[in-house]
């Protein structure tokens, strides 16, 4: 063990590593989906796991560049997907229909995604162990 | 809870946490040393520094195996490890420094 991963690390490291997916599915704000999905990725990010994000939907909006919620009390946490790639977690996906659907090109989103179709989709979930769904 | 800082009153958490970011100052930080009897030298401020324009980039107080490795990037090998992180912050270096800083509890942190 390196210096690196022992003390506030230790026991997170060692046991089995599970593929899962979190899927994204709802707007960003006017509800707390979006962001409690984002806390748990993060956090399931210290154990070591094997993790995907899948944005669906309105979920894509979730990766829209420039948003500003000055005007709602809650906090603009998109810049945080930007920090994924520390964590580890570099397997982001969108759906292109979803994109498409909403005007949306992946020029304007906060953080590069791989586009995919719905067969495709289909392929990535069935390759999971877990699915969780927000 | 609260603490006070230059004559004013601050609101923390039950944990000592800033409750409003917005609150910060360097003060604070000189406070919240004081209390758990540190002073605090210039190492101390590179890391409380250095959270803060993480926490002002990317809207979130990193876990301490991601800080470890961005200041590693930023300031140097000799800096981006645990020894020296621990030494200079022996609560945890996320933990206490973020606390210093005035950000939140790092997310997944217990």
């Amino acid at each position: 063990m390196t210096d690196e991963t022992m003390l506030e690390e230790d026991g997170h490291s060692g046991g089995v590593v599970k593929k899962f997916l979190y899927v994204n599915r709802r707007a960003p704000y006017g509800s707390i989906y979006a962001l409690e999905s984002l806390e748990v990725v993060l956090i399931g990010a210290a154990f070591e796991q094997d993790v995907s994000l899948l944005f669906l939907d309105d979920g894509v909006f979730q990766l829209k560049k420039g948003q500003d919620t000055a005007m709602t009390d809650m906090k603009n946490f998109s810049p945080t997907y930007r920090a994924l790639e520390m964590y580890d977690v570099e397997k982001l996906y969108a759906d292109r229909e979803s994109i498409e659907q909403r005007g949306l090109t992946e020029d304007d989103l906060i953080v590069p995604v791989e586009v995919l179709s719905r067969d495709e989709i289909k392929d990535l979930m069935a390759q999971q162990d877990v699915v969780l769904s927000f | 809870m609260s603490i006070e800082v230059n004559g004013k009153t601050l609101q923390t958490d039950e944990e000592g946490y800033l409750a409003d970011l917005n609150d910060w100052e360097p003060g604070v930080a000189e406070v919240m040393a004081n209390v758990d009897g540190y002073e605090l030298t210039e190492n101390h401020w590179e890391v409380i520094n250095f959270l803060r324009e993480y926490y002002e980039e990317y809207q979130i107080a990193p876990a301490v195996r991601v800080l470890t490795k961005a200041i590693g990037k930023k300031l140097g090998k000799d800096k981006g490890n645990s020894k020296y992180l621990y030494e200079l912050f022996p609560y945890g270096p996320a933990k206490q420094a973020c606390k210093y800083a005035g950000l939140p509890k790092p997310t997944g942190c217990v």
